[in-house]
């Protein structure tokens, strides 16, 4: 079987695919066991298998092994931990930004990925990013506050990970 | 607040195979490892009964509890509000509570999640046990201190003198032994002025876990050995399988095929060669065209067959007041059938051996599912596991239980445990749909614009007694139920408002197109999308403001109190509809209202909503909405205050947008481009109100903010365009034809 080799949250990972166009999001789940990124369509419609590739938010349900072959592929266990999240996790959490939680991955990465290009983003700016994600359980207006504060907790450079009383 | 944090963490425990939900502090997140490989273990030991004390709280040796409910949490924060209440009545703090949902090993049956009733049915039932612990526990600690229990209080899990003195640990008096009483009913239950838990907006233990990637969701789920499994679906609801050509999916390893009559799936052990089979395999159907088609669905409802008639209210005189009001009014809303659509397709996991079978699945009714799938393969009951997981919201009965039913029927196949997981398409074109409805209104005013005659019409489809029919099991040629029912539909079927001659009679209709079952709110948001909608023509009509119209007709205060709190949230200004100020550009700019009384009974829900309509395209924009709610007591303010933004966000989407479509022989709506849900750039500014009534019992809060949200929605576009939508989804189109037709 064919080997494919990238870096999964930080770390060189070689996985085995018998076929080349396999999307990623079964290789994670599968093989690797990070079950963050989650099944919602598989046409690229819904956003919630999103994971970062080369810091950039992409689908994962769409990306074959073959293209993420040799790039950083970073998931949502990868920005954090529920005793260290990173500032948009804690700002998830504090904000209670989730009902069911199905697309809360899709949610937070496509919000890391415009957060890194855009630290300053509006209201506008967030729904735009986020166009693409949806979310069944109208949990939107909190997402967008969660995307905002954490926007403000990466600006003030804050080390805050618990999430405030 | 320290609980806040405290409970800010997810922690699983193995309990029997269960997954538990714990909020214990400091605990590290161990790694999911699986169910247990041993032979399905239905009988555990523990007490189930839901008169004992003993099957609904476990207190144990270091101080921490376990919860055991059938009532599961879908995302909507019962868990959480559920421990609240049983951690307020028994005097142990919050956060060493652990919650078992929906194990039928190892919970009791109180019924399943559904209606609004978790908190109301539900948590009554654990309050009563937990009331009924504290009163034995505290007869134990008189006891042990011996001194009278009049002298004795309860303090974060010890019996202690009121004044000083030593105290003993609830974990000392229950030595690991079971209470073994009932519960009393009529045990002294804490009163709530005395509430510290009750009340407090604690958070989630579960959105830590789904925010790091580490909650476990039903499709996370690994059993030991378990293939996956995919259905294929026929290409028309009806058709037969002809045949199956094995060798197109040849070049698939190890996958599988399963044929059970027309009953078609793959199974393999790589899941990615399933889902490729799946979409690769060929099979010949038979040709089927048996459904009405969704374009003219309006006609076909209404020329379709009336099984039987019900008269629900019939007080006055109606026809005869109507005959002679001074102003007559007539109209007909209509209402399409909608997906739940959930956002993770149906997931289930079933390990069926010969002597039982252990399934996993997000089904909001485990115990159901269990003795459903006991009768349909005539196994005893107590064979049977069923086990709750989070899943995808589910918004009522979606694929879920027919993806147990499918996964039941590949793994007895297989003999080995089997993820099946449906696909998109299987989602959004199988499961259950909410019904479509259509309501004829007639009504009329007198000189002074009191109502004086108020007539509804409602075409419902028939309830038929039994369990609803999995798809799997039919295609298998497996005998089932045929039952049909998609909840209480009829309700809130007459106005808000005084009206002295009222009749409200339902139609039930003989067949429905689909197959049916109860989607968020059953049958009550386009009810009420029609009684607020007539009321607010009424209102034009008579050239009296909306608020006000309503006000004339209401002597509840609570009512009152949530409408103007509503109007007032939103800057409401006194004056008639529709609004004749300038448009801005091509934007008709409006505000709407609406008010209603969940069931008749429970919420008090009122609604403002402000809009911008586009003339050039047709395309709403809302922009504001305001909501007040009343469900009495506030068990958790930020757990109701997601649930009222979700109810107010999700039925938005289903006013705007959502419409299953079909054809002769399938629905043709099956992913996110043919059935459009709400997006973020549509998502209006939402401000809520929570009215806090601590001395009234709690009634339920994941439904009644949906039920105004429609009428809300047209009253505005009514208020910015002079044009009334009277049949969801308001679409471009249809708002772009209506302002043609103006």
């Amino acid at each position: 079987m064919a080997k494919y080799s990238f870096h999964v949250n930080g770390r060189a990972t070689t996985v085995e695919s018998w076929d080349p166009g396999q999307p990623m999001l079964y290789l994670l789940r599968n093989s690797l066991g990070l079950h963050a990124a989650k099944f919602g369509c598989g046409l690229g419609q819904c956003g919630a298998c999103s994971v970062l590739i080369d810091g950039k938010v992409a689908r994962s349900c769409m990306t074959s092994v073959q293209q993420a072959s040799g790039r950083s592929i970073t998931t949502l266990e990868g920005l954090g931990t529920p005793d260290k999240p990173d500032p948009i996790q804690a700002a998830f959490i504090t904000e209670q930004a989730a009902q069911c939680g199905y697309c809360t991955n899709g949610m937070i990465m496509a919000a890391k990925s415009l957060l890194t290009e855009t630290p300053h983003p509006t209201l506008e700016n967030v729904k735009r990013a986020l166009a693409g994600n949806l979310c069944r359980c109208g949990t939107h207006t909190r997402i967008l506050s969660a995307v905002l504060d954490a926007a403000g907790r990466l600006i003030q450079g804050s080390k805050l990970v618990q999430p405030k009383a | 607040m320290e609980t806040l944090n405290a409970v800010s963490r997810r922690d699983f425990l193995r309990a029997g195979g269960a997954v538990v939900v714990s909020f214990s502090l400091g605990a590290a997140l161990p790694k999911w490892t699986g169910a247990q490989s041993a032979a399905p273990m239905a009988d555990l030991g523990k007490p189930l009964d839901p008169n004992e004390v003993d099957s609904f709280l476990a207190i144990h040796a270091d101080g921490s509890v376990t919860l055991y409910t059938s009532r599961v949490d879908v995302g909507t924060g019962l868990r959480t509000a559920m421990s609240q209440i049983a951690a307020e009545e028994l005097g142990i703090p919050i956060e060493r509570f652990t919650v078992v949902e929906g194990d039928t090993a190892l919970t009791p049956d109180h019924g399943g999640t559904g209606g609004s009733s978790g908190i109301p049915v539900g948590a009554k039932r654990v309050r009563e046990a937990a009331a009924t612990a504290r009163q034995a526990l505290l007869r134990l600690g008189a006891q042990q201190l011996q001194r009278p229990e009049a002298e004795l209080t309860i303090v974060d899990g010890y019996v202690q003198p009121l004044g000083t003195g030593l105290g003993v640990s609830f974990a000392t008096l229950m030595n690991v032994k079971r209470l073994d009483i009932k519960i009393d009913s009529k045990a002294p239950q804490k009163d709530p002025a005395q509430y510290k838990v009750v009340g407090e907006p604690i958070l989630r233990p579960d959105v830590s876990g789904k925010a790091t990637g580490r909650n476990v969701f039903m499709q996370d789920l690994v059993v030991p050995g378990m293939l996956h499994g995919r259905v294929i679906r026929p290409p028309t609801i009806g058709a037969k399988l002809v045949s199956v050509d094995e060798s197109s999916i040849r070049k698939l390893p190890g996958v599988s095929v399963v044929r059970i009559e027309n009953f078609l799936g793959v199974v393999s052990s790589d899941e990615w060669a399933t889902v490729r089979a799946a979409r690769e395999l060929k099979a010949t159907w038979s040709e089927w065209q048996g459904l009405p088609g969704s374009d003219d669905l309006e006609r076909h409802v209404r020329e379709s067959a009336v099984d039987h008639d019900e008269v629900l209210v019939n007080e006055g005189d109606s026809a005869a007041a109507f005959s002679t009001a001074a102003k007559q009014f007539s109209a007909m809303y209509s209402w399409p059938y909608q997906s739940h659509a959930s956002l993770g397709p149906s997931c289930a996991v079933a390990d069926v051996r010969d002597d039982g079978a252990t399934i996993w699945t997000s089904s909001q009714g485990t115990y159901g599912l269990r003795n459903n799938l006991a009768k349909i393969f005539a196994m005893p009951a107590e064979k049977l596991r069923v086990i709750f997981l989070d899943g995808a919201g589910s918004y009522g009965g979606n694929g879920n239980d027919d993806a147990a039913a499918d996964a039941f029927l590949l793994s007895r196949s297989m003999k080995r445990p089997v993820r099946l997981q449906w696909m998109r398409q299987d989602e959004n074109g199988w499961d259950p749909k909410g019904p479509p409805q259509y309501l004829s209104l007639r009504g009329g005013l007198d000189a002074q614009g009191r109502i004086v005659s108020w007539e509804t019409q409602m075409w419902l489809p028939k309830n038929i007694p039994g369990n609803r029919a999995f798809i799997g099991i039919d295609a298998a040629g497996i005998s089932q139920d045929h039952g049909q029912g998609a909840g209480q539909m009829q309700m809130n079927g007459d106005p808000s408002y005084a009206s002295p001659n009222t009749r409200v009679v339902v139609h039930y209709l003989a067949d429905s197109a689909l197959r049916i079952s109860n989607l968020r709110a059953p049958g009550k948001i386009a009810n009420v999308f029609a009684m607020e909608s007539f009321a607010d023509e009424m209102a034009a009509a008579a050239g009296v403001d909306a608020v006000e119209f309503r006000l004339r007709g209401l002597i509840d205060p609570r009512a009152i109190e949530v409408l103007k709190r509503a109007a007032d949230m939103i800057g409401w200004q006194s004056r008639p509809s529709p609004n004749t100020q300038a448009a801005q550009g091509n934007m008709l700019i409006g505000r709407g209202v609406a008010y209603m009384r969940y069931k008749q009974q429970e919420n008090y829900v009122a609604m403002a909503m402000e809009v911008a309509v586009d003339r050039a395209s047709g395309q709403i924009q809302v922009r504001r909405v305001t909501c007040a709610h009343d469900c009495g007591l506030i068990v958790n303010p930020d757990g109701l205050r997601n649930q009222v933004e979700g109810c107010i966000l999700q039925t938005l989407s289903r006013a705007l947008h959502e419409e299953v479509k079909f054809d002769r022989s399938r629905v043709t709506s099956v992913d996110w481009a043919s059935y459009p849900i709400l997006r973020f750039p549509e998502v209006p500014q939402v401000e809520v109100a929570l009215i806090d009534h601590p001395e009234i019992p709690p009634v339920g809060a994941g439904e009644a903010a949906t039920a105004p949200v429609v009428a809300a929605l047209a009253n505005a576009i009514f208020d910015a365009t002079g044009v009334r939508l009277r049949t969801v989804p308001f679409t471009p189109a249809r708002v772009e034809s209506a302002l043609a037709k103006n």
